[in-house]
């Protein structure tokens, strides 16, 4: 028995007898068959990949999923617990701190037009650091370079306050943070995180998220994850609270290992979740159950 | 076909099962694990259902922290007004959560707060008059708490 | 302590108005445990005075019933323009206060 040339690992495709049947190919116009399958294949898993990374339609902000209690106390700007965060940062604004003994306010003038519109744009790379940072990462970076001030820890009342601040100051501003070659590994980094399975209970944030929001989680109703209100106020924390002490929550909620706040896979998630709110108001500070 | 054992059996069943019901009737009487605090507060004086209303949502989104809005119907004159407002608990640790004193002064006899509840509960607050009488109202409510439980 | 109030700047004499504040304090149980299951110690803000002109116009005595960063809204009548003062101290001892001016027409 004859095998054709470059079928020998193909057995299958070998009939016996002489002629050459109907179903063999020959050896170039299968090579052709094969890059076309793994070309389909390619196609499928980025359009696949592509799909996966999409924003929610339509955008809906946390505060949809909330009973009427959480919604009348953000919207009561006295009541809302978050404000007194907000209030706490207006004091740190105007008192000098570190080595250079500078308050915010001495550069930036008073908060309210020194920082409009300014948290709509982040996470973002900072040129100085050469890296993605947030709001409070930018904060640090400003303490330490014009103030000579140690950073804030996370989850601090001074960092929530002096973020709080800042982010309250683009209330009602769209999330805007761009995406340009600079941030792009980022951007994927976050997406990637975004859609990848953790912890024991072998989840994704995908997987609530996206594909199960407004849906039922024991009491509690799932959001579309977006963090346009951070910080906020939590009354399960019966306290202020950044966005990365939310991602600790949830990884812990599947039971995976978690990152410490301030963490560069928490500010990368935090780009990608950015991109996915675009065009959601800021609400700082937001309060959720 | 049901013999006269059989029926001695289901007679028998059947008184068994009324028991829980004889019983119940009196631990309903004896339900009211706050009567002794009120007692005390009150000095033994008698304790008037009504004029008080608090309102508290039926669903509570997260028992650390539940919306209270008290009202009480008084003029709040020199003559006749609110002296005082004690929050109560049926089922916190602290059975007493706050006292408000008020007065003539108050010009209202309203009030809004946040408290925290240990549980679905009912929450009673005694209003205690200028005149020395003692009025109260309460409200029930069902306590939730968020899925997942947060680790810091 | 971080607290706000808010009074209104004006009012006329004799009518009631509304009084807010809102303090940041934990309001601590005493029923909760640190990571390290040892007890944190009960401490919440147990009385709340507002004092009108001097004049004591209204009392809280808290407990740990109130929630965390406690929020009251009660009434006063209007008497005469001066100053509202608030204060209050938490079972460690430490004090706050805080004060507003009104204009009464």
């Amino acid at each position: 028995m004859t095998t054709p040339a470059g079928f020998a690992r193909h057995p299958s495709y070998v009939k016996e007898g002489n002629s050459q049947a109907r179903f063999e190919l020959s050896n170039r116009s299968y090579a052709h068959l094969r890059l076309s399958a793994v070309a389909l294949l390619f196609a499928v898993a980025c359009a696949a990949h592509a799909a996966e990374a999409q924003k929610p339609s339509p955008l809906k902000s946390g505060l949809d999923f909330a009973g009427a209690d959480v919604r009348a106390l953000q919207a009561d700007d006295f009541a809302n617990p978050g404000m007194l965060w907000v209030a706490r940062g207006e004091k740190l604004w105007r008192e000098p701190a570190g080595k250079a003994a500078k308050s915010c306010a001495g550069c930036h003038g008073e908060a309210p037009a020194g920082m409009k519109g300014v948290a709509a744009r982040y996470p973002r790379v900072d040129p100085g650091a050469a890296r993605l940072v947030n709001l409070e990462g930018r904060i640090n970076l400003c303490r330490e370079r014009h103030q000579g001030a140690a950073p804030l820890q996370y989850e601090s009342d001074e960092l929530l306050g002096l973020t709080a601040l800042v982010a309250h100051q683009s209330r009602g501003a769209p999330v805007a943070a761009a995406l340009d070659p600079q941030n792009r590994a980022s951007f994927e980094r976050g997406r990637d995180f975004y859609h990848l399975r953790q912890g024991q209970m072998n989840l994704s944030c995908a997987h609530c998220h996206d594909r199960n929001s407004g849906g039922k989680l024991a009491a509690e109703t799932v959001s579309q994850g977006h963090g346009n209100a951070y910080p906020i106020y939590r009354l399960e924390w019966q306290a202020a609270g950044s966005l990365h002490r939310r991602f600790r929550s949830c990884l812990f909620g599947i039971r995976a290992e978690s990152l410490a706040p301030g963490s560069p896979e928490f500010v990368d998630l935090e780009l990608y979740l950015a991109w996915r709110a675009s065009g959601l108001p800021i609400e700082t500070p937001g309060v959720r159950r | 076909m049901v013999t006269r054992p059989r029926r001695r059996f289901i007679s028998v069943l059947a008184g068994l099962a009324a028991v829980p019901f004889l019983r119940g009737r009196d631990a309903r009487a004896a339900a009211d694990p706050l009567a002794p605090l009120v007692e005390k507060l009150t000095g033994g004086a008698p304790v008037r259902e009504g004029r008080v209303s608090l309102d508290m949502p039926r669903l509570a989104d997260n028992g650390h922290s539940v919306p209270l809005h008290l009202k009480v119907e008084s003029p709040m004159t020199a003559a006749d007004h609110v002296r005082s407002i004690t929050l109560l608990s049926e089922r916190n640790p602290r059975p007493l959560m706050a006292t408000f004193h008020l007065g003539p002064k108050a010009g209202r006899s309203e009030l809004i707060t946040r408290v925290r509840l240990n549980g679905s509960q009912r929450v009673r607050a005694i209003a205690h008059l200028s005149d020395g009488s003692y009025w109260s109202g309460s409200a029930e409510v069902e306590v939730t708490e968020s899925a997942c439980l947060d680790a810091g | 302590m971080v607290a706000r109030v808010q009074v209104p700047q004006e009012a006329k004499r004799g009518e009631a108005i509304e009084i807010r504040i809102a303090i940041q304090h934990p309001m601590e149980t005493g029923f909760r445990f640190d990571l390290m299951g040892r007890a944190i110690p009960k401490n919440v803000i147990n009385s709340l005075v507002a004092r009108y002109n001097g004049a004591e116009v209204f009392r809280a005595e808290l407990g740990s019933g109130v929630a965390a960063n406690p929020s009251l809204q009660f009434y006063t009548v209007a008497e005469a323009s001066g100053t509202i003062e608030f204060s209050w101290v938490d079972d460690a001892g430490v004090s706050g206060t805080e004060r507003a001016a009104i204009t009464v027409i």
